[in-house]
Parts: C-alpha cells; structure tokens; sequence
C-alpha cells in the first residue's frame, strides 16, 4: 500500500490529515466567534453538537484524524532520525530561508496535544461526553448546576482563571507556528506548488493561521478582561446562561 | 619498423563513413551477449561508448576513478558543442565544419578521420535533445546557437554555460540505464593500473584485460575482456597547474603505451587564453573562464610601457587608461577575426605582449579581457544574462567585480590534442585495444577549436566506436570468456605490485606535490607555450633529474594496501614525468611551428607559426623501447587529398 | 586585497565506516586568504605528509563548482557558509584571524563515511540507474529541431538539470531525505516532451529506489534548497509529488 510504504505517500497522509484538521480548526473558530456576540446563540450551536448521532459521527472521524495524523508523525520522525545516520553534526546552523517551525514540527505538535487534553477536560468531557454517558450536568458552579449544552457558561468560567488562559495562549501560539509550516507544507505535498506559488502560499498560510489563532485567542481574553474588571461578571453571566 | 597502416577506407571523402558501415563486419545478437568490454574512464567518450555497446547488447565493465561516473572532468565544458546542422541558415554544412577543423588544426589531422567526425556531429545533438538534454532554445522552440572562436559561422549548441556538464549527464544517464538494463556493470573509485596482452593461438598480442587497484581497500584485481576500450581524457596535468580535475591524469594512456601502444603527437597540448592567471604558489589548479567570453568581451593590454608598469606597480588602475593608449593586439593583427581568433592564435598573442613587458597584473603575466563596450552595447542587463555565472565565479576567486573593472586573464593548459595513435577504426597499434575521446590522438590536429572537444568525444563514443569495434570483435566471436588466472594475468598483476612496493619502499623526505610542482615548472618552462631546442633539452636534463628524486627522496606515508590518496599520487607523477620526457623529445623532433607547438626557431617575420610542411606534414608515432631508453619514432604521413593545404590566415 | 590569517581547524577524523570518529585539532598559520579552501587543507596534507602523518582523506576534483564531488560541512553549512557555491568555490578571505573552522563529512546514513571526510555517495548512482533516464537506444532519434520545446519550459527543465549530484541537499536536511536530488531529475525530465512519455514510470521507480536505500521523509523545511549550491528550487519537490501521486492515482 503506498500510503504506507511510500514517503510520498506517508506525507500525502500527513497532509490529507492535516488539511482536515485545518478545516475543523476554522469551524471550531467560527463557532467560538459566536460566544464573542452572543451566549444565547453559541449554546444554539452547542445544542445542535451536542450528543447527536451526525456530531457523534463527524467527533469519531476527527478522533480518527487526529491519531493518523500523530501516528504518522511518530513514524515519520523516527525514519528520519534513522536516515540522519548515528553521528550527529558538532555545528549547525540554521541556514537562511529556513522557518524554525519547519524544524520543529514534532516538538510544537507535541505541545497542542498537550494543550488538547487540557480543553478537553475542559469542554469537551463536561459537554459530548457527560451527554454520551448520560449525565445532565457538566458541573456545579456555585450552587448552580450547569447543563451539558451550556457552553457559554463553560467558558466564562474556565477563563475566569487567568492560569488557564495563560496555558491557552501558549498553545495557541503552538498552533499558529504548527500551522504557519504545516498549512503551506501540506499544499506543497498535495503538488500544488511551483515558482511563483511557493511565496503566495507562504503568504496564504501565514494569514490563514493567523485569522484562525486571533480568531481563538480573542474568546479566553476577551472573557478573561470582563472577568478581572468585574469581579461578578462570571456569576451574572452563567446565571444568564441558565 | 613497423608500416603503418590508418586503414582509411576506400572513396571520396564524403562516402569512407558510409562505404566503411556498409562493408565492415558486424556481431550478431546472440553473440554479442558473449563478448565483454572494457571500458576505462566515464566522461563524455567512455560513458557514452560502454552506453551504446552495452545497449546493443555486449557486456560491458566501465571502470573510473571517481565516486561516480558523472564526476568526470567532461562535466566541466562550458562553452558549447560544435555540429553543422545549419539551422541559423549562415552557410554551415559538413564540409564548412571539417574545413574549419582541419586548418584549425593547422593541418596535422586525417582528412578521412575529421569529415566523418563533421558527418555525424549533426547525429549528435539530436541524440542528446532525445536524452533529455536541456539545450538553449528561442522563444519560438527551436535550438539556439552561439559562435565560437575559428569559424564564421553560429554552429555551437549550449546549455547556459555548463554545456559538458548537460552533455555528461546525458552520456551518464544512457549508461544508467544500461545498468539498470544488466548490460553494463559500473567499477567506480577503481583506478587501471596495468594493460594485458595475451597471445592468441597465432602468438599474436591482444589486449585482453586489465589490472586495477580498488582505490577505497587499496586491493590489486583482475579484470578480463575480449577488447579494452580507453577515454581516459588527457595529459594536461603534467603540467601541475591548468584547467584539468586535480584527479584527470595521463597513467592509463602509458600505460598502454608501456605496452606498445604508440603514442602520437605529444608535444600538441592546446593553451587556453582565457584562464584566471597564477596568483600564489599556493595555487592548486587554474579556472578556465569559458571561450564564449571573447564573443562580446575585448581583449587589451596598455600602448604605452609605462602605463602597463604602473598597472604591474597597482599605482593605475585599469579604467585610468584612456581607449586611445589601449591596445587591442588581436583586433589589431587579426582583424577578420579579432578577438574569435583560435585558441592557440590569442594564447600566443597574449604571450608575446608579455613577453614585451605590457603585463597587466602585479606579475606581468596577465591581460585585459573589457566587457566595458559590451555593456555599452547591450546593456548590464543583457551582459548579465549572458555571462552572469561566469562573472560571479570570477568574481567569487578573484574578488574584482567584472562588471566595473576588466577582468584579468592568461594562457593555461588545457587540452591536449596529443594521445594514444589509432587508425580509422580508433584502434590502437594494439589489437584489440581502442583508444577514444581527448584520449586518442584524435581529430584535432596540432590545435582544437572551442566546443569541438564535447563533439569528437561523443561522436567516437555514439557513433563510430560501436561501429568500427564490431569489426574487430566479428573475429573473437569463437573465443571463449577468459580467466584472470592467465599466467598473463598473474605476470602484470606482479609487475603492478611490485611497483606499489618500490614506492613504499623509498621513505624519503618529499611529498608527492612538491615533486609534481617541480615537473610543472620545468614543463611550463621549457615545454610551454615558445619552444626551443636549447630548452627542450634543458627540459630532457630536468626531467631525468625529477625521475632520480622520485626515485630516491619521495615519501608516501601509509600503507598500500588501503585507501591511500598519496600513493594514487606518487603512481599518477611517475607517468606523468614519463609523459614530459614523451613531449619534449616529441617537440624536439618537430622543427616547425604548428598550432599549440610554437617553436620559436620557426617563425614569421610577423611572429606567426611557420609551418615546414614538406617535412612535418606526418603523425609523430612514438614506441616505447623500455624504461629508460628514448622512444622510437615512427610516422604516419598526412596526405590532403581534398583540401588545399595554406597557411593559416585568420587576418582577413 | 592580499593578507594572511591564521586560525585553528577542528577536521573529523575517521579510519573507516566501521570504526570511531573523533575530531582533531590543527593549527594553521599565515593563510592567505586568496587561497581557496581546498588549497588550505592541501597546505595543511603537505605539512601532515611532511611530518610523517597521514593527510586528511576528502572528496575533490575539477575544483571549479561543477563536478558535485567536494562535499564538506563547514560551520554548520554544507559547503560551507558562501551561498550558491561549492566547497571549492570557498575562499579562505571569508574567515577571520582567530577562527576555529570545523570541518565535517557529510551525515546521513545513505551517505557512509568511508575514510575522514570522504563519504560513499553511491546511492546516488543506484537513485539513478532506477530510472534517471529516457529509455531510449543510440541512434533512430527525431532531428533536433523535430518537437519545440518553448524557452520557458527549456529554461525551467536547464534549472532542474543544473544539480551536481553532490549530496549537499541531504547532509542539510535534518530528515535525511534526497528529495531535492531525486526532484531535479523527476522535473528535468518531466518538463521535456522526450522525457514525458515515461514521467510516470521514472518518479515511481526512482522514489521508490529513494525509500529503499534509507532516505528519510521530506518534510519541506526548505534547508535543501537554501544550502544547495546549485540553488535548485523546491518547487521541484512539489512537481514531484504531483507526478508521483497522480501516477499512483492512475494506477
């Protein structure tokens, strides 16, 4: 099968995998961009995610994705150190045009993983899955119970806890270098690349990344902000919410 | 003395090749499958010779020194390669081609050899367009062509400025795939060290195989064949500093020569004139700049003494003489060709006004080459996309930007049109030994036109060896595969060794470069560029008195029987002192100036080569006689059967 | 212009594939520095052989940037720190009195260290004999002039073509990969109509051949391309792709 046995064929692989989490990347920010504006209708959108077998179906698809793409990259990165040979060079230097990201592509993964397992606790766990298991509250936040489907108050919240919004800027950043390489790199391994493309799809990528990171960021800081200057906002805003 | 027979075929000239393929005889399929080749040496000649027999189905052994066939020093050609296609509609034809090369040559090549060279210089580019060689092309799809020095007309196809390199690659792809066919099998760091002759039934000497060392373990081996092709390139290393790879020598060709092959026409080694000058005695090899440089550049040097001593003195610069005080000496003694004079025509010019003390460098030894009025012409732009890469690896050694000041250039060896003597059929005087490309003593006469090199090379490799060696091998059909356990074998794998060992043996105090750089100088001095008996004679005094310190003071350190870059290199000078002592008696003996040998007893009044055709018009076949012994000369005389033989006239 | 320095080399030292490497320290002193740097270790083998030691054992030949056959890692860089330029090409004027230069082969392992600097750059030949080629025999080809080929495409095929095959794109690439090697020839050949009729066939087989002999994954850091002395653009590697997996679709 030579989208295993083939290098092309296992960054095809990486690639595929990639532009598809992209893809869920921008959905996912389009929906946060809603808990911008309004509470109501974000938890419209998080009703309508909820444990439903369409949500159900595409949650296990992008599972799916997720752990092709970090099997994938576990392989690749251990054929390439084998093909670097046993001795290592005693100088490097980074040659110009080189994006540091692309050198360190397993490195920053390894961070959003980490970062992933934080939100999922967060969010996911209180919300899909308490739904899945058959649980009606997410958690109880002073004395209020909270709804599976209350993803607004969930975040205002988590990012009440400026602790935790420092850890999600930081793999946040992780992202926005992740995908600064990861974006152009899997067009150029799908073929789509020639002379004058490679510096418009470096152009393409750095802003793409970057309106989906601002795009997430602006969600923990903004309720991070109403949080420290009114020190009832979360309490008001959940019972809102409810 | 042997007769010597070229084995020109019969009829006019324009019909030899054809009535030569129609009549010679031809190894069948199946039998073919049965014959082995030797092939020494990857470059244009070798690699394109062991494609085509390994595709028509012989098999074939390649052999070459470096890591892979695609090293050779062919890869360096930058100018272009010659073909009479006409495409430009300027008057070329086959015949325009061959006359071209023959009174380049000043006329000391075969007339039969030269037209068949021009008949399938056509066949050539449309061979390589095939492999995928990325020529230059115009806007409207077909092939561009450029002109070269010592022809009116535009006939030279290129590749930006790596001609060789593309064409190598081609040659190099061919073979790759004859590999990968099973038809030929590659011996790369594998350097031939000794030929083999075993008799045959009728006790008659054939090249049958040959000794060589695996450069990486150092071990001698055996390897045997039905013929044993060499193109191994030239010689011109003997003079320590010119324009060849610090790896390309002349060990194989003496090797045969050891073995009786003749060696014809030593002394013809052609001097580049557009090479970097010498700057140190640091200096390890010199930069050839590519011929196609004198297309727009101008070659000058100051009118006024004192002008060219404040320029040796760095008290001038060059853009501080005014164009009335400079001299441009080609423009001016040749003006129908000006600065597209042949090679050794501009290198003698440069010398002589050298030799008057008009140098332009801080060691005298140097002209200008002004692309000033160039980019006036034309522009910086156009000037750029011409000769950008050759300025910036001008730049790059010289740290002088061309494009401000003009660049500085000198006469360097470069090629040598002398080699191992083969008749028509490229076969040497032994049978079953062919000799081909800057190898052979080939086409080329006493001098070689710009981008002629890359044609003669493919065209023996392509097109005529396959040929003409099916003739020989049309014989050997019935004769089996042969051990390496012939006591022919075991005799010169012993010779080859106990050579090795002597030279271990010696542990003296000098290192291989500085003996090698001691015969350069002796070479370049007496043996260069203006010859005279007085100083070839010297040069034969010298030369023995390298051989003693070799002999006596040199040191290799290590071992032999490993990889050992010394030791290639202590084998590689032996032959090369050899080769000196080769064309000093081989300039000695020719009393006359012709092409790249200027004797300067033999001069016109003007300063021109004179020519004594009525006694040199002959090939100068030399046979070895034995170490230590002076070589035998033999003469194959040159009859102009279509061509009017004249005096070389590039002035109008 | 002319002035001398003196600096200290570091220069792997390594007997054999098999055996254990160590740098080793050598004192130069009054360079000049409008000797290249191949002349600088020439002086450096002359003063060892001198001394009775043996000279350091690297790959060199034509000595003007076009042969591919230097392949030393300089500070870091493969052929060192001059862009656009072979190790040959490198000028002792680009260092400074008091430098220490370290000097290392080529690391991968598709590329053994046969002796100090000297590395076995076979695989190369083998990436090519898969299938470098147009597979056609000597003779029995269309005139020259028979298929136009437009100047864009000659020129961008001449770009491709203009690789040395010296091996500086995998010692850059910290995955090992010879996908800008592999690339050039893939595009060169594509981009040609006689060597379009097998495109397919010829980036399967010389990919495959690439995966075999341990080569890594390409991962587009683009360190090929920026340390190639060629300057052979990536955009090769893209082309590539697009032929292999459209030839893998069609299969």
């Amino acid at each position: 099968m030579w989208l295993i046995n083939s290098s092309i064929g296992r960054k095809l692989v990486m690639s595929v995998s990639g532009l598809g989490l992209i893809l869920f990347l921008t959905f996912h920010m389009a929906m946060n961009a809603v808990a911008l504006f309004s509470g109501e209708g974000y938890n419209m959108v998080c009703e309508f995610l909820g444990a439903n077998w369409y949500a159900l179906v595409a949650t296990v698809g992008l599972a799916a994705l997720v752990v092709i793409h970090i099997v994938y990259a576990f392989i690749l990165q251990i054929q390439n150190r084998r093909a670097r040979g046993s001795e290592r060079y005693a100088v490097t230097a980074k040659p110009k045009g080189v994006e540091w990201a692309s050198q360190n592509m397993l490195v920053l993964g390894i961070i959003v993983i980490l970062g992933l397992a934080l939100h999922l606790v967060h969010f996911w766990s209180k919300m899909q899955l308490t739904e899945i298991v058959g649980g009606h509250e997410a958690l109880v936040y002073q004395g209020l119970a909270i709804a599976p489907t209350n993803g607004a108050a969930l975040i205002a919240i988590n990012f009440s806890n400026p602790l935790t919004v420092a850890i999600y800027v930081i793999w946040l950043a992780a992202i926005w270098f992740h995908l600064s390489h990861g974006f152009w790199s899997a067009l150029h391994t799908i073929g789509w690349n020639g002379k004058n493309w490679i510096k418009r799809l470096e152009v393409i990528s750095n802003v793409y990344t970057t309106i989906i990171v601002i795009g997430f960021i602006a969600v923990p800081l903004l309720f991070l902000a109403q949080s420290l200057i009114d020190s009832n906002f979360v309490l008001e805003y959940v019972k809102n919410t409810l | 003395m042997a007769t010597i027979d070229s084995k020109i075929p019969e009829g006019p000239l324009a019909e030899k090749w054809t009535n030569y393929k129609a009549h010679q005889k031809l190894v069948n399929p199946a039998n073919k499958r049965k014959l082995d080749i030797i092939v020494v040496g990857s470059g244009l000649a070798g690699a394109s010779a062991a494609a085509t027999l390994g595709d028509l189905g012989f098999k074939v052994k390649c052999f070459c020194i470096q890591d892979s066939p695609r090293r050779a020093h062919s890869i360096a050609a930058q100018g272009g390669i010659n073909a009479a296609k006409n495409y430009q509609n300027d008057g070329d034809s086959v015949y325009r081609l061959f006359y071209d090369t023959i009174k380049g040559g000043d006329y000391r090549s075969r007339e039969a050899n030269v037209y068949r060279l021009a008949e399938v210089s056509n066949n050539i580019i449309d061979q390589c367009v095939a492999q995928g060689v990325p020529f230059a092309r115009e806007y409207g799809g077909t092939l561009a062509n450029r002109s070269f020095g010592g022809a009116q007309v535009s006939r030279t196809f290129y590749a930006r400025g790596q001609t060789g390199q593309q064409l190598l690659l081609g040659a190099y792809s061919a073979l790759s795939y004859q590999v990968n066919q099973g038809n030929v099998e590659l011996f790369t760091r594998c350097e031939m060290l000794d030929l083999v002759l075993v008799k045959d039934e009728n006790g008659k000497e054939r090249a049958r195989g040959i000794i060589y060392r695996d450069l990486v373990t150092g071990e001698i081996k055996r390897c045997s064949a039905h013929a044993v092709v060499i193109g191994t390139g030239g010689y011109g290393n003997a003079y320590f500093l010119s324009t060849n790879a610090m790896g390309s020598n002349g060990s194989a060709a003496m090797q045969c020569y050891r073995k009786g092959a003749w060696f014809a026409n030593p002394a013809f080694a052609q001097i580049h004139p557009t090479c970097i000058p010498v700057h140190g005695d640091k200096q390890s090899k010199l930069t050839l700049m590519s011929e196609s440089l004198r297309n727009d550049g101008r070659i000058w040097v100051p009118k006024k003494l004192e002008d060219a001593k404040a320029l040796q003195a760095g008290t001038k610069k060059p853009n501080d003489i005014p164009d009335e005080d400079r001299d441009f000496y080609l423009e001016r003694r040749y003006p129908a060709f000006g600065n597209l004079v042949p090679r050794d025509v501009a290198s003698r010019a440069a010398k002589e006004r050298c030799d008057k003390g008009f140098g332009v460098n801080n060691t005298g030894l140097a002209v200008f080459l002004d692309f000033k009025y160039a980019i006036q012409r034309l522009g910086k732009q156009a000037v750029a996309d011409r000769y950008g890469n050759l300025f910036d690896m001008y730049e790059e050694i010289t740290d002088d930007n061309p494009y401000e000041t003009p660049m500085m250039i000198f006469p360097a060896i470069h090629y040598t049109m002398g080699g191992i003597w083969v008749d028509y059929e490229l076969q040497t005087s032994i049978p079953g030994l062919f000799a081909i490309g800057e190898c052979n003593f080939s086409d080329h006469g006493a001098n070689r036109l710009g981008a002629s090199a890359l044609m003669q090379g493919l065209a023996d490799g392509y097109f005529v060896l396959p040929y003409t060696i099916q003739n020989y091998l049309a014989d050997q059909i019935q004769v089996p595969r042969f051990s390496t356990d012939l006591p022919e074998f075991e005799a010169a794998e012993k010779a080859v060794k106990d050579k090795i060992e002597k030279i271990m043996a010696i542990k003296g105090t000098r290192s291989v470069d500085s003996i090698h750089k001691e015969l350069g100088h002796i070479m370049w001095e007496y043996v260069g560029m203006g010859r005279t008996e007085q100083s070839l004679k010297t040069a034969l005094a010298e030369l023995e008195k390298v051989e003693k310190v070799f002999w006596s003071d040199l040191r290799v350190v290590g071992v032999a029987d490993t990889l050992n870059i010394e030791l290639e290199k202590a084998l590689r000078l032996l032959d090369f002192i050899e080769i000196g002592k080769l064309m000093a008696y081989d300039a000695l003996n020719r009393e006359e100036s012709c092409g790249g040998h200027f004797r300067e007893e033999h001069q016109t009044p003007e300063g021109e080569a004179l020519r004594h055709d009525d006694q040199f018009s002959y090939v100068a076949c030399w046979e070895f006689q034995g170490e230590g012994k002076q070589p035998e000369l033999q003469k194959e005389p040159l009859n102009y059967e279509y061509i009017k033989v004249q005096t070389r006239n590039y002035k109008n | 212009m002319e002035k001398n320095i003196s600096f200290t080399l570091k220069v792997w030292r390594q007997r054999g594939p098999k055996e254990k490497g160590a740098f080793k320290e050598y004192k130069m002193q009054d360079i000049p520095t409008d000797t290249s740097f191949l002349e600088m270790l020439d002086i450096l083998n002359e003063q060892l052989v001198n001394k009775g030691e043996e000279p350091v054992v690297f790959d060199h030949d034509c000595r003007e940037g076009i042969c591919g056959m230097c392949s030393l890692y300089v500070n870091g860089h493969p052929h060192g720190p001059s862009t656009g330029a072979t190790t040959c090409q490198l000028y002792m004027r680009k260092f400074k009195d008091g430098d220490v230069i370290t000097v290392e082969p080529w690391r991968s392992a598709g590329f053994p260290v046969i002796r100090d600097l000297m590395v076995d750059r076979g695989a190369y030949d083998k990436i090519m004999q898969a299938g470098g080629y147009v597979s056609i025999n000597t003779g029995g080809v269309p005139d020259g002039n028979a298929i136009p080929i437009s100047k864009e495409k000659a020129d961008l095929a001449m770009d491709a073509a203009s690789c040395i095959g010296c091996g500086a794109c995998v010692a850059a690439c910290k995955n090992g990969s010879a996908m800008l090697f592999v690339s050039a020839k893939v595009s060169q050949l594509a981009l040609l109509p006689q060597g379009q009729v097998e495109a397919a066939r010829r980036a399967k087989a010389m990919l495959a051949k690439m995966d075999e002999l341990g080569f890594g994954n390409c991962t587009n850091t683009r360190a090929c391309e920026a340390e190639c002395p060629k300057c052979i653009s990536i955009s090769n590697i893209a082309r590539l792709n697009r032929e292999f997996i459209s030839a893998k679709f069609k299969d």
